[in-house]
């Protein structure tokens, strides 16, 4: 339906709507994020869901402390190279459909510890990642922006197709290799399927 | 058959039947539908977070541990006791330094007795 006859009939006092309009429209407002916490991020998320920034108004209130009871993983501080097969294990253990913020600079990159030999840079070489915000650490008022971009992300999403969420969709992947804590490395480095390496080595340069 | 006695009785048991079995067949639709299962082996897992326990709980703890826990009791209480000891010696009596001497004599006699048994050393 176009549009702008959708809002001229809501102007008459009729609402029209389709099934994945309403079916987005719950999705995006029950997201029961995973309790879990890895640094300082996560007293800014302990905050966001608090009384004065009250994460529960976009229908995000129940941290649940199981993964299997939970579809938003907020990745909130630095992702260690030991802790990094737990936050993937815990991923792969979520309901689908599920979602990831990537919360701070550590989590997208390893931030400030990103030379240190024990950091993983960036949770996005082995989950795939929805809404990354930046920040050391940030706000609650980033993570609730971060929240709304998830929430429009989900809005968007048709039912069917291309772009249709995971768990609608066969042929996506459910599992995510845990990558083992190895001699020197994680093992492998990087899941290849969610994440390629930037070139920095470009000619000339 | 409508003028059987039983018939109003047999149409409400499956109206019940109805009203009960009918939200769970909706049930069952909408998640077949709307939420289908994406199962793998990590969420199948009874194991959920944390680190994998490696080996069996069921070990065996050298008995030489607990006595050397006795053993270091005996230096731990002795310099609880002679802490204080120390602080007010000088306005002690004789009968409090004897008792003293007594109670440092029968922890040394423990020390001393472990020592003979050979629990200090360790093999």
């Amino acid at each position: 339906m176009d549009n702008r006859l959708k809002i001229e009939l809501e102007r008459q006092g009729i609402v029209a709507t389709t099934l994945q309009e309403l079916y987005n429209w719950g999705r995006k407002n029950s997201v029961w994020p995973m309790q879990f916490g890895l640094a300082c991020c996560a007293i800014e998320m302990i905050a966001t869901t608090m009384a004065r920034y009250d994460l529960a108004r976009f229908g995000a209130e129940v941290f649940r402390s199981s993964p299997r009871q939970a579809d938003l993983l907020i990745v909130s501080g630095t992702v260690t190279k030991k802790m990094a097969p737990q936050v993937v294990r815990l991923y792969n253990q979520m309901a689908e459909p599920r979602y990831v913020i990537a919360m701070g600079a550590c989590a997208i990159s390893g931030g400030p510890f990103k030379q240190g030999y024990n950091v993983l840079k960036g949770i996005d070489r082995y989950i795939p990642v929805d809404v990354y915000i930046p920040g050391c650490p940030p706000r609650p008022e980033a993570l609730i922006e971060a929240f709304i971009a998830l929430q429009k992300k989900i809005a968007a999403q048709p039912l069917t197709g291309e772009g249709r969420p995971r768990h609608l969709d066969a042929d996506a992947p459910g599992e995510f290799p845990v990558p083992a804590f190895g001699e020197h490395d994680l093992e492998p480095p990087a899941n290849e399927s969610v994440w390629h390496a930037p070139l920095t080595q470009i000619q000339g340069t | 058959m409508a003028s059987s006695p039983y018939f109003s009785l047999a149409a409400l048991f499956v109206a019940a039947l109805g009203f009960g079995l009918a939200p769970l067949g909706l049930v069952w639709l909408w998640a077949k539908i709307y939420s289908p299962p994406k199962p793998n082996s990590i969420k199948n897992a009874i194991y959920e977070c944390g680190l994998e326990s490696k080996g069996d709980a069921w070990v065996q703890f050298r008995s030489a541990y607990y006595l050397y826990g006795i053993i270091f009791l005996i230096f731990d209480v002795e310099a609880v006791f002679l802490l204080p000891f120390a602080v007010v010696f000088t306005s002690l009596g004789a009968v409090a330094c004897a008792a003293m001497l007594v109670f440092v004599l029968l922890l040394i006699e423990g020390l001393a007795w472990a020592w003979a048994k050979g629990v200090l050393t360790w093999s």
